[in-house]
């Protein structure tokens, strides 16, 4: 009888335990983990996104690609993005290996000398192809790169009648741009709706802000525009996407650095 | 002859411009069935017009006294996707046309090939372009395909090679096969031109080892892979050597040239190259066997470091340098990079327009000879792009072949592309 009541006492001080004691580290970082396992599972995707570059005078680049995503168990996504404007750069391709652990991998394909070569991805604040994007914005943020910490809840930006979580995630790389980004996810199914970005100095520095969700294979919710604005430089780039396709049948092999010869 | 390729090369061209306005709207009308019939067209390329100037009046006997050289070049590229994209043709003409020298103007055959793509394999068939290496200052492995010489000294311009080649992907590595029927000999500059050894090379009367002459079968095995941080490809070529042996002789006017000629060789191929943060390590080698000398060494090896971000702008700007050593005797195609160390910066502004620099010397341990080259680029709008280019050569010896033959050859280029 008593050890029925120890038993019972046990379990619910296991229960009331974490909640009670969870820091906002701790409730930070397990919204990050509860993030990353609702998008898992999705196997591989296609896209077509279109990046149109705006400086502080209004005058617009555009620059369309294509990308393709391949998830890795226990491990960073595999990336590919293979531009197709502006003209010059048609069947330029960019190859990404992200990593749990330790730097990414990354290599180049230049279609007019035929050559694949392997860059350097320590250039993690640089920007991508003249956009507000940095290389780093565009890499799926693996919860190991960074410390959390869980702020409050309110209502999504965009939607108010969504609630969102508000938390502050550190990137734990040094060669990160940032010393901080505020993110909002949605409650339910953890879509992003915002992200600002504070440079290493702490000044606020970039707000990207995430529009038009769809849902595909009854789960997984991809943007059709992701929005982003620099405060310090006055330029902003929009990233819209379309024609998402999910589980294509794209394998290891269409992500092998030799197989980037056969794009063009 | 030169002129039925030409019209040849410009009908292929049209032909390839023709086919996709008409067939555009089918493909966009089938997009969701497969097969032959139903592919996906894409026309594009580009159009440049060039001027190179020459800071002096030409070296050599025979050539042609103007400074400016003025031309135009086309290359248009045509795809046809087929079968849900696993097969591709592609048909990749290139035209010069130079009004200064008229062996210059030439055209060719840049690819004309079938590709199919398999889950782990992929082949090619027909006229390709293949590169390997990965070092800057010299290109030493690279070897499937002839340089174009008559576009520019810096072996980055390649004639379409015909080959049959299959590659096999595994967790291993690439497995690459190459079998090449037939051989492309090297195009040089005529007696007109600029940028050519003091006797112009006889393009026209080339000698082969082999009795088959260009129609002998060469073949070539290459293993790479990435591992971690790694990149490495190791090969085997046997076959037609791609660097001609230069022998003088005369012409039936008693004028002396150079009669290129090229022997069967054996070369076994490294590249390799180390990524670790911002540092890039590179080698190449290879051991050459048959070619005059008969057996050799040659190598390039450094390094290229990267400042990201410097000013606390987009800018980065990288550092390379290179050490090359060529073994080779004097029986074997002869080259400048014999023992000479390379220096150069590139600075990548990161901006909208693409803006970048390149500026690298090589300088010659032996005979100090020096020389420099300087390359800029930057896109204009969306489908122009204008690109700068100087090269200038410094205290060159009369013995140190061929970079003695350009000695007054200091230049300036500018080209102007319009893609579509």
């Amino acid at each position: 009888m008593i050890r029925i009541a120890t038993a019972i006492l046990a379990a619910l001080l296991l229960q009331i335990a974490p909640a009670a004691a969870e820091t906002p580290e701790e409730k930070g970082k397990r919204i990050a983990v509860e993030a990353d396992d609702y998008d898992s599972g999705f196997g591989d995707s296609v896209a077509d996104g279109t990046m149109v570059l705006r400086n502080k005078q209004g005058k617009e680049s555009v620059r369309t690609f294509q990308a393709r995503t391949l998830e890795v168990e226990n491990d960073g996504d595999k990336s590919l993005n293979v531009f197709s404007k502006p003209r010059d750069v048609n069947g330029t391709a960019v190859l990404t290996y992200t990593h749990r652990e330790g730097d990414d991998d990354q290599w180049l394909y230049l279609p007019a000398l035929k050559r694949v070569k392997r860059i350097s991805s320590s250039n993690k604040s640089g920007s991508y192809v003249g956009s507000e994007f940095s290389y780093e914005d565009l890499t799926t943020p693996e919860v190991t790169k960074y410390d959390y910490k869980f702020l409050r809840d309110e209502a999504c930006p965009g939607d108010e009648s969504l609630q969102c979580y508000v938390l502050d995630r550190f990137p734990k790389d040094k060669a990160s741009g940032y010393k901080r980004q505020t993110v909002w996810l949605e409650h339910k199914t953890y879509r992003t709706y915002k992200i600002e970005y504070y440079d290493r100095k702490n000044a606020f520095l970039k707000t990207l802000t995430y529009h038009d969700y769809s849902q595909y294979l009854d789960r997984y919710w991809r943007p059709g525009k992701m929005a982003m604005v620099n405060h310090q430089t006055g330029k902003s780039t929009d990233m819209v996407w379309s024609e998402y396709r999910f589980r294509t049948g794209l394998s290891d092999s269409d992500f092998k650095p030799n197989r980037l010869k056969r794009l063009r | 002859m030169a002129r039925r390729r030409l019209a040849l090369l410009l009908a292929y061209a049209l032909a390839g411009s023709a086919i996709p306005a008409a067939a555009q709207d089918d493909a966009a009308e089938s997009e969701q069935e497969d097969g032959w019939l139903t592919g996906e067209h894409e026309f594009t390329g580009y159009v440049a017009a060039e001027v190179r100037a020459f800071f002096d009046a030409s070296a050599h006997l025979d050539q042609k006294p103007a400074r400016v050289q003025p031309a135009l070049l086309l290359q248009p590229e045509y795809r046809y996707d087929f079968n849900d994209g696993d097969d591709r043709l592609t048909l990749i003409p290139f035209v010069r046309l130079d009004a200064t020298d008229r062996d210059r103007t030439h055209g060719d055959l840049r690819e004309a090939n079938w590709q199919h793509l398999g889950s782990d394999w992929d082949l090619t068939v027909g006229l390709g372009k293949v590169f390997w290496g990965v070092t800057e200052s010299r290109h030493l492995v690279d070897i499937i395909n002839q340089t174009d010489a008559l576009e520019d000294p810096d072996e980055e311009d390649k004639l379409g090679q015909p080959l049959i080649n299959l590659n096999y992907f595994t967790d291993w590595g690439t497995f690459g096969v190459f079998y090449m029927p037939a051989f492309r000999q090297r195009p040089f500059p005529g007696r007109d031109g600029r940028l050519r050894s003091a006797i112009p090379v006889d393009d026209d009367h080339p000698d082969y080892e082999s009795d088959l002459r260009e129609l002998h079968p060469d073949a070539a095995l290459r293993w790479s892979h990435s591992i971690e941080d790694w990149d490495v490809g190791i090969y085997h070529f046997h076959g037609t050597g791609r660097e001609p042996r230069t022998p003088l002789g005369v012409e039936p006017s008693l004028r002396p040239r150079l009669v290129p000629t090229y022997d069967i060789i054996d070369q076994t191929g490294l590249d390799v190259q180390l990524t670790q943060g911002a540092w890039l390590w590179k080698g190449e080698a290879i051991s050459r066997w048959n070619n005059g000398d008969n057996q050799f060494f040659a190598s390039v090896a450094g390094f290229e470091y990267t400042f990201f971000g410097v000013f606390e702008s987009d800018a980065d700007i990288g550092l390379l340098v290179e050490y090359l050593w060529d073994g080779r005797n004097s029986t074997a195609p002869v080259t400048s990079a014999d023992n000479d160390v390379f220096g150069g910066v590139r600075l990548t502004m990161n901006d909208v327009d693409d803006t970048s620099f390149l500026i690298g010397v090589a300088v010659d341990k032996k005979t100090q000879a020096t020389s420099l080259a300087i390359e800029a680029e930057r896109r204009i709008g969306d489908d122009w792009k204008i690109e700068l280019e100087a090269s200038g050569f410094f205290g060159v010896p009369v013995e140190d072949v061929p970079l003695s033959g350009f000695r007054k050859d200091d230049f300036v280029q500018i080209r102007l592309f319009r893609f579509f």
